[in-house]
C-alpha cells in the first residue's frame, strides 16, 4: 500500500522492518529511499519513534568520556614494562 | 635494535605523516618516541581490555602487556590498517588470551556461544524519552548504571558496542578488529544498541525518564 504525499508515494515500512535498519539509520548508513519510508514511519509510530529516541540517548551517553575512565596514574605506569627502571 | 619497516612504502599506508614518523624513530632505536605515538590511545586502549575483562586491575596489566608488544612488534607493523585499529586489535587479543586463561578452570570457553542471535529482537515499549543532557554523566549512579548495562551485554554484543559506540571506531575497522565480516559487526551492533536501550529506557531511580509505560 502506498501513501500519498503531495506529488511524491512512500512505500510504508512495517515496525518489524524499522527496528531491523534502525541502527544503521542512527549511522546514516541507509539508502536515500529507505530513510525516507522509515522517517515518514516515524512521524505516525510512536513506538519506533521512543525507540529510536532511545537509542540515540544510549548512543550519546556511553560516548561520553566520563563514561569509562583510566585509573589515576594509569598513564605512567602502561609504560612500565618497556622502561622498567622507570 | 627495531628494524625500520616496509611501511614507508606500502602504497596501503593509512598513517598521517606525524605517526609515521614516530614510527620512524622508534624504529631506529629513539625508544621514547613510542610513548608519544601511543599517548593518544591510551584511553583506547584501557577500556579497550576493560570491555573484555570487566575488571580494572586486569584491565591494566592487559594494558601494560599490550603496550608492550606492540612496541616488540612496531617493526611488524605494515600500515594496512591505522595505528590506533592495529594497537586495539592487539589489546583485544592480549584481553581474550587472558580471559581464556583465567576461565580454563571454569570449563567454560570464551569462544562459545558465539553465534549471533537468530530472529529478531522486538523493543520492549517505552514512552517516549527526552534528549539526556550529557551532564548526567557527572553523576556516580548514572555512570555505573551505564557500566552494569553494558557489562551486562553478552561479551559478542559488548565488544561491538566498546569498539564502535565507545570508542568511535568505523564500522570497517570494528570488523577489522574483532576478525569479523562487517555485516556481523552491524548485526551485533543492532542487537546491542537495542538491548542497552531496553535495560536503560525505565530510567534509573526516575533519574532520566520523563515518561510512563504505555
Amino acid at each position: 500500500m502506498g501513501k500519498k504525499r503531495g506529488a511524491m508515494t512512500t512505500i510504508e515500512i512495517s515496525c518489524v522492518e524499522v527496528w531491523r535498519e534502525i541502527s544503521e539509520y542512527v549511522d546514516a548508513d541507509v539508502s536515500a529511499e529507505l530513510r525516507v519510508r522509515m522517517e515518514a514511519h516515524f512521524k505516525v509510530c510512536a513506538h519506533c519513534s521512543a525507540v529510536l529516541d532511545g537509542m540515540r540517548n544510549v548512543i550519546g551517553l556511553v560516548a561520553d568520556g566520563r563514561l569509562f575512565q583510566t585509573p589515576e596514574g594509569f598513564n605512567k605506569r602502561l609504560y612500565s614494562k618497556i622502561n622498567p627502571s622507570e | 635494535m627495531v628494524r625500520l619497516s616496509h611501511f614507508m612504502n606500502n602504497p596501503l599506508k593509512q598513517l598521517d605523516s606525524n605517526e609515521a614518523d614516530l614510527i620512524s624513530r622508534v624504529c631506529n632505536g629513539e625508544h621514547k618516541a613510542f610513548e608519544e605515538l601511543v599517548r593518544p590511545y591510551e584511553r583506547l586502549v584501557y577500556v579497550t581490555a576493560i570491555s573484555v575483562l570487566r575488571n580494572a586491575a586486569d584491565a591494566e596489566e592487559v594494558a601494560q602487556e599490550a603496550v608492550l608488544k606492540a612496541f616488540s612488534k612496531l617493526s611488524s607493523f605494515r600500515a594496512e590498517c591505522k595505528f590506533s585499529t592495529w594497537l586495539v586489535q592487539i589489546t583485544y587479543n592480549e584481553a581474550r588470551m587472558k580471559l581464556r586463561k583465567d576461565r580454563r578452570h571454569l570449563y567454560e570457553s570464551v569462544d562459545d556461544p558465539r553465534q549471533d542471535k537468530e530472529g529478531d529482537y522486538w523493543p520492549k515499549d517505552f514512552a517516549d524519552w527526552r534528549p539526556i543532557p550529557s551532564e548526567l554523566l557527572e553523576n556516580e549512579q548514572v555512570r555505573e548504571a551505564l557500566q552494569n548495562a553494558i557489562n551486562s551485554l553478552d561479551d559478542m554484543y559488548r565488544e561491538v558496542v566498546n569498539l564502535r559506540d565507545i570508542q568511535n571506531l568505523s564500522i570497517k575497522d570494528t570488523a577489522t578488529v574483532l576478525g569479523i565480516p562487517e555485516t556481523s559487526v552491524k548485526t551485533r551492533l543492532r542487537r546491542a544498541r537495542l538491548l542497552l536501550r531496553d535495560a536503560l529506557a525505565p530510567g534509573i531511580n526516575g533519574l532520566w525518564h520523563t515518561g510512563h509505560p504505555y
